[in-house]
């Protein structure tokens, strides 16, 4: 398995460890899953998020390139302003979803999921071939820390985040980046650095009182909450954003046409309809309902599937992501566990409310 | 008198005569994390050795508890449907699963005593 920057940290800090992505990364650490999700909320939490991958695109074709892997106007793109987007396939499914951030007019950053790391490299410079631009490939550290306290830690230390506005992001220093942006529904940050300024830097924001250690279990706990996809549960490249319920990401011009791989097909589906779409789904009762889990109708035929579940401990009770057929909206759900049919119902999304600074 | 037993699944079984109580180990619950939803048997199923019982939620994952003898479940503890964080805070006390009455004494032999366990989990 690979390691981050923070790997000793991870161990020093007692944290139980596991595989990721092909990483061994910290699942969690002795406050455990719920109290850490509960402080992030509360305070500020730091997560290693290094496994992520960190592309630059650079030339004078940069935005062009972009424009053809991403369906959003990357030539138009504000300098310091990111964007959640997605590389799309011929059928407009998701490659994987990512923030691309403009740097300069013609530097890109593209921050991307660790399990989609060969795949999107090998996709992205294959388009490169046809465009004025490189796609260089940066091995960084990579942390986050979310939660209500985290622009106080920050100013602290001198870093500008005060006036910094939800995604955007600047360049502090040398092989830096830094951007208000996150995956756990709270406000927070994203801060880039060189591998081996890594560890002295967690060590310094772990110095504030307000900052805790933050596994993946609550990761995921959080961002589930806060009702953001994971990629390879609720994406996966046969899902297109409209039926994930991520229109909203690309541009309305472009959802009829535009120079993106998938463009057609995209404009076409949403013309004749999703066929599927993603819910939130509440279990009633108190056991969690896990991805996997088929959903059937009362009559016990196949509706659709869990994509993501757990236990919310701020919503505090079981949460799912689904993906239901059309046909079955505004019917009762199921869902089978073991052999039992467990009520589900639908649930608006997020289940616990954004704190996005905006 | 009463003796408990331990198996290599991170199971206790406390029994006297031929009354058990099941748990499981406190090495358990830390691995498991964060304890959620406790899915019980009911009382009078019966149980095969190394078959299924419980199923215990963490936030992350659902795990199975097996049964570490053959029996029939006679009580199951119920306070764990509201405080499932019971088995976190006492696993080897308060936090019990279920109470069985033994169909069969010599299975007792294949489980470890408290120093076997100690080693298993070094």
């Amino acid at each position: 398995m690979k390691h981050t920057p923070l790997f000793s940290l991870h161990e020093n800090s007692g944290a139980k460890m596991g595989e990721f992505a092909g990483y061994d990364m910290p699942l969690f650490y002795p406050l455990g899953v719920m109290k850490e999700h509960l402080h992030t909320r509360n305070s500020a939490g730091l997560f290693d998020i290094s496994h992520m991958v960190h592309m630059e695109v650079t030339g004078s074709e940069a935005s062009q390139l972009i424009e053809r892997a991403c369906p959003y106007d990357a030539s138009n793109q504000p300098i310091g302003q990111a964007r959640y987007t997605f590389f799309l396939n011929e059928n407009a499914g998701v490659i994987d979803d990512l923030i691309i951030t403009r740097l300069e007019s013609t530097r890109y950053l593209i921050v991307s999921n660790a399990g989609c790391a060969d795949k999107d490299i090998a996709h992205i410079n294959g388009l490169a071939e046809n465009f004025n631009a490189t796609v260089e490939v940066i091995p960084r550290g990579f942390l986050a820390l979310q939660g209500p306290k985290a622009e106080s830690v920050l100013d602290r230390l001198g870093y500008a985040v005060r006036d910094l506005a939800f995604m955007t992001a600047i360049e502090p220093k040398a092989g830096w980046f830094l951007s208000r942006t996150g995956y756990t529904g709270e406000d927070g940050f994203e801060i880039a650095m060189p591998v081996e300024e890594t560890e002295a830097f967690a060590q310094k924001l772990l110095e504030s009182a307000d900052v805790e250690l933050i596994g993946l279990g609550a990761r995921d706990s959080l961002r589930l909450e806060a009702g953001l996809s994971l990629y390879g549960q609720d994406l996966d490249d046969s899902v297109t954003p409209h039926e994930a319920g991520l229109l909203w990401a690309i541009p309305k011009p472009l959802r009829q046409g535009g120079p993106f791989i998938g463009a057609d097909a995209l404009a076409e589906k949403i013309e004749a309809g999703r066929l599927r779409k993603r819910v939130g789904l509440r279990p009633t009762g108190k056991m969690p309902v896990r991805a996997g889990a088929k959903l059937v109708n009362e009559n016990g035929e196949d509706i659709g599937k869990v994509t993501s579940g757990g236990f919310g401990p701020s919503f505090e009770g079981p949460v799912a992501l689904g993906l239901i057929d059309m046909k079955a909206a505004d019917q009762p759900v199921f869902a089978e566990v073991r052999g039992k049919q467990i009520p589900m119902e639908v649930h608006s999304l997020p289940f616990v409310p954004h704190n996005y600074k905006r | 008198m009463s003796k408990t037993y331990y198996t290599e699944e991170h199971e206790w079984l406390t029994v006297d005569g031929d009354d058990a109580t099941v748990g499981i180990t406190n090495h358990a619950q830390d691995q498991l994390g964060d304890i959620v939803f406790v899915e019980l048997p009911d009382v009078d199923d019966e149980v095969e050795q190394g078959g299924d019982t419980v199923v215990i939620e963490s936030v992350k994952a659902a795990s199975d508890v097996y049964a570490p003898v053959s029996g029939t479940i006679t009580e199951v503890n119920s306070a764990l449907d509201e405080e499932p964080a019971m088995v976190n805070a006492g696993a080897e006390t308060d936090g019990w699963l279920y109470k069985m009455k033994l169909s069969n004494a010599e299975e007792l032999n294949e489980l470890m005593d408290l120093d076997a366990y100690k080693e298993l989990i070094g």
